[in-house]
């Protein structure tokens, strides 16, 4: 238990350490909405209804882009296979380092939604679900994208590979975590179903990916 | 020739689309096996040999 | 089981079995076609162009069809380590693209006369379209590994992550389209199943299955004709190099 808290921690350093990261992935953010209104047009009710599902896309965008960290810099330089043969099984090696991606770009990213919601007129009274739905929503990306970032851990360039592998797997996530949102803006109240599914999805994400994303691991070591 | 209603271009596209495309896999298939398949025995006529060379007439 | 590894009996076996395939294949379309035009009568609500489903539903049957036929390979290849697995689902996976494209295509035009529109984000069209993207990622990912074996074996992890998704793909579009049902009604094909409708589709059907099996059959024998040229290769590469520090030696 103490392997697995240490090494959370470890990366959690890292992450904070290097800063650019999470730093990009959250300028990402911001840059993707606020551009959506030059797109779009600056009709205010328009954007605020379409508001969730914006802040959702553009998160799922930015997270993807920092996904090539959970596993690449600890892989080129072989610890990744040290702690392999260590006395944490890989699969748990694999949830550690992914809880702390989601530490510290999925919850930095769920925080900022709903200030780039200002930007996007989102109904005052979502802010609160749309913090709530995408720290959960976040924790699914960044296990599900695990098993992207595993598979092309080898590819060096394998940014926009991992973008098109992982994105179809997003739908779900996509799908409830928006309309968790708009239920609670537009009124039938789906809100608790719609969530509840999200969970769920993320729950079994975070349990399951790890087997898929270390057996992956485990055919890249030498 | 058939009626087919005012969608006529349609169903024909449709057919069309499918047909051209399963046909062009039919060639790229058969034309693939044919450069394998010469591939093959020209390393073959250069001297080089499988390790389970003796099933050797695969056509 | 192991009888059936091999390659060499592969081909063996299927130089016997795919011409029969292939005329099979023929006759079924023949007839099928034939039916589809003139056996089958014009749906009474959407008149001739019920007549586009007798390819747009076996193109969708097998494109989903066809990703099985991925995935069992797949496990296939993770599980038993069967020789033939991987040969099996580089094979399958871009036929199952093209299967899914033609789907995607004639459900498209299909949906021109009778939706009014080219494309809806009908949960089935969405969802189908989701397979094509997952048909895309397997093509490319493979593509981008140099090594074979590990391409192969992380592909099929992939495809084994794919299947468990698609239930739960097509269970959150279908909630997602029924948030937002459209204002028209979307009629589905086959609302009116006449019996000579129904055959005609089944014979369409049978008839794209075994032309799946002819496709597939033969690529695999494209593969594994690929592979043995590579193998060769590196032989006449290894054997040149052998024979050249045998010379430097002397």
């Amino acid at each position: 238990m103490s392997g697995f808290l240490t090494l959370i921690k470890r990366d959690i350093r890292l992450a904070l350490r290097e800063g650019g990261a999470v730093a990009t992935a959250l300028g990402f953010y911001l840059i993707v909405v606020a551009i959506m209104p030059l797109g779009l047009g600056p009709d205010l009710k328009l954007l605020g209804r379409i508001a969730p599902g914006v802040l959702w896309v553009a998160l799922l965008l930015s997270a993807l882009l920092s996904l090539d960290r959970i596993f690449m810099n600890d892989f080129e330089d072989g610890s990744l296979e040290v702690m392999a043969l260590g006395p944490l099984p890989l699969e748990l090696v694999v949830v550690a380092k992914t809880l702390a991606h989601w530490i510290t770009t999925g919850i930095p990213l769920a925080l900022a939604a709903p200030v780039l919601g200002l930007l996007l007129n989102l109904d005052m009274a979502a802010f609160g679900v749309l913090v709530l739905t995408t720290l959960v929503g976040t924790l699914g990306v960044s296990f599900i994208g695990a098993i992207g970032a595993a598979l092309t851990l080898g590819l060096g360039r394998g940014g926009l590979l991992l973008s098109l592998l992982i994105l179809p797997l997003y739908v779900p996530i996509l799908i409830f975590g928006v309309s968790s949102v708009t239920a609670v803006i537009t009124g039938p109240s789906s809100f608790a179903a719609s969530f509840m599914i999200l969970c769920a999805i993320s729950l079994a994400a975070v349990v399951l990916t790890p087997w898929a994303a270390g057996a992956a691991l485990r055919m890249q070591f030498r | 020739m058939l009626d087919l209603g005012k969608h006529a271009i349609f169903i024909w596209v449709s057919y069309g689309v499918v047909f051209a495309s399963l046909i062009g896999l039919v060639v790229w298939l058969m034309w693939d096996g044919k450069r394998q398949q010469s591939l093959l025995d020209m390393l073959e006529a250069q001297g080089v040999r499988r390790r389970s060379a003796r099933d050797d007439n695969d056509t | 089981m192991l009888r059936f590894a091999n390659p060499t009996w592969f081909m063996n076996f299927s130089a016997r079995v795919l011409p029969w395939l292939i005329g099979l294949t023929v006759i079924l379309m023949g007839i099928g076609l034939y039916m589809s035009f003139f056996v089958a009568p014009p749906d009474y609500q959407q008149g001739e162009t019920v007549r586009i489903m007798f390819i747009h539903v076996p193109s969708v049957w097998l494109a989903m069809m066809c990703y099985g036929v991925v995935a069992a390979s797949s496990i296939g290849l993770l599980v038993w380590r069967h020789p033939l697995a991987d040969v099996s689902a580089k094979a399958a996976a871009p036929i199952g693209a093209v299967f899914t494209l033609a789907g995607l295509v004639t459900g498209s035009l299909w949906g021109k006369p009778m939706w009014g529109a080219y494309w809806v984000w009908d949960a089935r069209l969405t969802s189908f379209l989701i397979l094509f993207f997952l048909y895309l990622g397997l093509i490319a990912l493979r593509n981008a590994i140099e090594d074979e074996t590990l391409a192969g074996r992380l592909t099929a992890i992939l495809a084994i992550v794919g299947t468990v998704i698609i239930p739960i793909i097509k269970f959150s579009v279908d909630w997602w389209n029924t948030l937002h049902q459209p204002a028209s009604v979307v009629r589905s094909g086959g609302a009116s199943i006449h019996t000579s409708i129904l055959y005609s589709l089944l014979v369409m059907a049978l008839a794209f299955s075994v032309l799946f099996f002819a496709l597939h059959m033969k690529a695999m024998r494209n593969e594994i004709l690929r592979r043995r040229v590579a193998s060769l290769r590196v032989r006449q590469v290894d054997e040149a190099l052998a024979a050249q520090s045998t010379q430097a030696a002397e």
